[in-house]
């Protein structure tokens, strides 16, 4: 249970900082931004659904404030431990690599869950002058907390890579950013390899849930794409034993 | 309690240690002397497990510490050598923290903490943040949590750097409490006083091997190879020295440029051949003042020195 432990005490560190406050008021600011303009274009414009109408928008405009503000919550996971030295004591403790790979996960996953739940303020109100099915919208929210699950064990384990923030950050934006654009190129790639790329893109995946279907295999694919980043996190740690502490 | 068996450490082409072996008994406190770069601190990470090592073996308590590092690690408390500690938390907290990943359970992480801190004189700022504390605290927060959970063996790599002299005192007094406590301990220095003061075996380390491995006192027979007297003699400097030179089993005297009246002379005579009662009968029959009459014992400087100066493991083994 010593994960729960590294966890506890990440949040606590979390909470007990500025910068975590200064992130959520971001990220509420512009997921609000963004719901009420796609409101707005629903009402001026319409469609047919407000599941294609309107929650597809929604969550596909959350994604991109996801993805700009994640890095910034998982860059200092690793890295400011490494700076400061702190991880070497915990390397003197009986703990397993595992148990603080998956203790640091979760802190900055609980992070994301309360950002995720606090966007949930605009949908809520929306519901109460006018009520509508809700099941799209928890597939649209699930969607969006799975690839901000992937978002963070991609930045968990680039953290791990280096000691400066800086550009823990910035290489996990390129990671993100090369799985965004990676299927933009329809011409870059014959149709075999574009397939197997669209199976790989975290965003095509991502697409099927901001209209309202969850699919089992993005799923699956989502669980995976963490695992194996978790996976990384945890042999980048183990280089210690030929790189030494720093 | 420790045992490491030919430890070799290489950073890609680097190598930080070759062939270390050594043994810690049970409530032995041993001291790690080199300079800078020697690979002290390599060898007290090995055996804190933040590292394996490339070849050889470290058993503490009798736990392997790569093939059992969970148990190795819960009977060790480690004091780095770069003080890194939570800026973010009280000490309270912060010990309270560590206790939980030793393995202790809330309650008792809390107990263990209480007693950490009572045994660093921490209670005054228990509630303090650590980025807050100075230097020397923040020092002794590193200690205390090393303690916590009272582990069987510590580990202390440099504990008195970058400290006030009265601070180093107060960190030796802790050195020996722990002995008290029967607790085996390793800790490494630069500064050879320390060493000496505290620790039972002295074990010197240059360019990643082992030049000597001994007690202060056996060091000092073997590098000296003889038996030094200082004495300090009022009285016509000529026939003082000639009066020293003359008395049996002196091999050698070496004197200063002092006054005429009064020498300074060191007496050299064969090893364990102990010439003070002979030198003080001769000065007092001259009817001489006698101001001081004492052996010389090497520090460890010049051990350190007189072992290492020439590259010197073959005459170490000798």
């Amino acid at each position: 249970m010593k994960w729960l432990v590294i966890c506890r005490r990440e949040l606590s560190a979390t909470f007990g900082s500025l910068v975590a406050y200064i992130l959520l008021a971001v990220f509420l600011v512009l997921s609000g931004y963004f719901f009420y303009s796609d409101l707005i274009f629903f009402i001026l414009f319409g469609g047919f659904t407000l599941s294609t109408g309107l929650w597809q928008f929604v969550f596909l405009d959350m994604r991109l404030v996801a993805m700009l503000i994640l890095p910034l919550v998982t860059m200092r996971l690793f890295a400011e431990e490494k700076k400061l030295g702190t991880l070497e004591l915990l390397w003197t403790y009986p703990v397993r690599d595992g148990e603080i790979v998956l203790g640091k996960f979760l802190a900055a996953w609980l992070f994301y869950v309360v950002m995720l739940a606090a966007t949930a303020a605009g949908p809520l109100m929306f519901y109460h002058y006018q009520p509508f099915d809700v099941l799209p919208v928890l597939a649209g929210y699930l969607g969006i907390l799975l690839l901000g699950s992937a978002f963070i064990a991609c930045g968990l384990f680039v953290s791990s890579l280096t000691e400066n923030q800086v550009v823990s950050a910035m290489v996990t934006y390129g990671i993100l950013v090369l799985f965004w654009f990676l299927t933009w190129n329809e011409e870059a790639a014959t149709h075999a390899v574009m397939r197997w790329l669209l199976g790989l893109s975290l965003f095509d995946r991502f697409f099927n849930f901001t209209r309202g279907v969850i699919d089992t295999k993005d799923v699956t694919f989502f669980a995976l794409f963490v695992a194996f980043f978790l996976f990384l996190t945890w042999q980048s740690l183990a280089t210690r034993s030929w790189r030494g502490v720093r | 309690m420790i045992s490491a068996e030919r430890l070799t450490k290489r950073f890609g082409a680097f190598t930080a240690i070759e062939d270390i072996s050594f043994e810690v008994a049970a409530g032995e406190i041993v001291g790690f002397l080199g300079p800078n770069g020697a690979g002290k601190s390599t060898t007290l990470r090995i055996v804190a497990g933040v590292f394996p090592p490339t070849h050889g073996h470290v058993r503490v308590a009798g736990h392997d510490v790569v093939g059992e590092p969970l148990a190795a690690r819960a009977v060790v408390g480690y004091f780095p050598e770069r003080v890194s500690i939570y800026v973010d938390m009280t000490v309270e907290r912060y010990l309270t923290y560590v206790g939980e990943m030793k393995g202790l359970a809330r309650r008792a992480a809390r107990l263990a903490a209480g007693a950490a801190m009572a045994s660093c004189s921490l209670e005054p700022v228990a509630g303090r943040l650590i980025g807050t504390l100075s230097k020397g605290f923040r020092q002794r927060v590193g200690i205390a949590q090393a303690l916590v959970g009272a582990p069987r063996v510590l580990i202390l790599d440099e504990p008195t750097a970058g400290l006030d002299p009265e601070q180093v005192a107060d960190m030796r007094a802790l050195v020996r409490d722990l002995r008290q406590e029967e607790r085996t301990v390793i800790l490494s220095s630069h500064i050879l006083p320390e060493i000496e003061a505290t620790c039972d075996r002295v074990i010197i380390i240059h360019r990643g091997r082992v030049v000597a491995l001994d007690t202060p006192a056996n060091l000092n027979r073997r590098v000296r190879g003889r038996t030094q007297t200082v004495v300090d003699v009022r009285g016509p400097r000529a026939a003082v020295l000639a009066a020293l030179r003359a008395e049996p089993g002196v091999l050698a005297v070496d004197a200063d440029e002092g006054r005429d009246d009064e020498v300074v002379a060191v007496v050299s005579s064969e090893p364990d051949r102990d010439l003070r009662e002979a030198l003080a009968a001769a000065v007092a029959r001259h009817g001489w003042g006698l101001r001081e009459l004492r052996p010389r014992t090497l520090t460890l400087e010049e051990i350190f020195l007189a072992l290492t100066a020439d590259d010197a493991p073959a005459r170490a083994s000798a």
